[in-house]
């Protein structure tokens, strides 16, 4: 106990520190795809995970619910029947960093994940395939959300 | 200093369904204390996924992703008895490595 509580009080100086000389505490941490988490609007952080040409497929599965009763807690999922993904994302139109979760895709597992996600409003779900050759292709869902799960 | 992660994976054909839930706070760094100060963002950053010694499939996380947080993928090829594991690390440095055995 008595460690975490230092570690926190220590993080909260250095977050201070950091945030007063312009910096995100999240920024301190070297992280690969920084750029990408750090991104706005879905464009950005597709461009900086590696995808261009952004265009809407029928070949990519969003799983999400079409009303979501607590926004900290939205099941979201993404799938897609391609070869030849590299990554596959999963983006919050409306988050304050829309980027929530890359996975990086291997021959040894399916093009199939699925995970938790907060969303602050009501917003456009993105599920995004960046391909090997760089293509980027998405399928959107709108969730409503009816309780946030950023702030309060 | 974590709680162990809850593994679940699951054969069926040719693949097998991996499960898993982890034991973090995921802090977004967007909420504010009861002082008004921010709370710093304290977050898994990477998950590793590893079959049988070989990593299969990484993952990155930015904070928005929910407090302890879920995660289900499919491992092709994986036959029951065969072991994965899973591993995590936050943006304060901190990880976790958990196995399980595929039923």
């Amino acid at each position: 106990m008595q460690n975490r509580r230092q570690a926190i009080q220590h993080s909260a100086v250095v977050a201070s520190l950091l945030s007063a000389a312009g910096w995100l505490p999240t920024a301190a941490q070297a992280a690969p795809n920084k750029a990408a988490f750090e991104a706005k609007t879905v464009q950005e952080a597709v461009k900086a995970s590696g995808g261009a040409n952004i265009s809407e497929s029928k070949d990519v599965t969003l799983t999400a619910p079409d009303i979501a009763e607590n926004g900290a807690v939205v099941p979201l999922g993404v799938s897609t029947g391609m070869s030849g993904v590299k990554h596959l994302l999963i983006l919050v139109e409306k988050n304050p960093s829309v980027l929530v979760a890359v996975f990086n895709v291997t021959d040894a597992v399916d093009a199939n994940f699925a995970t938790r996600s907060k969303m602050g409003q009501s917003s456009d779900v993105y599920a995004v395939a960046i391909m090997n050759d760089g293509r980027a292709l998405f399928a959107k869902k709108e969730v409503k959300v009816t309780l946030g799960g950023c702030g309060g | 200093m974590a709680d162990p992660m809850r593994i679940r994976a699951q054969a069926s054909g040719d693949k097998a369904t991996v499960r898993v839930l982890m034991s973090h706070e995921m802090e977004s760094g967007q909420r504010k204390d009861a002082a008004g100060k921010i709370v710093p963002a304290w977050f898994i950053q990477e998950i590793t996924a590893s079959h049988n010694g070989k990593v299969v499939m990484t993952a990155e996380w930015g904070p928005a992703v929910s407090k302890n947080p879920y995660l289900q993928f499919s491992v092709k090829g994986a036959k029951a008895g065969e072991k994965v594991s899973i591993k995590w690390v936050d943006n304060r440095g901190a990880t976790r490595t958990d196995e399980a055995t595929i039923s």
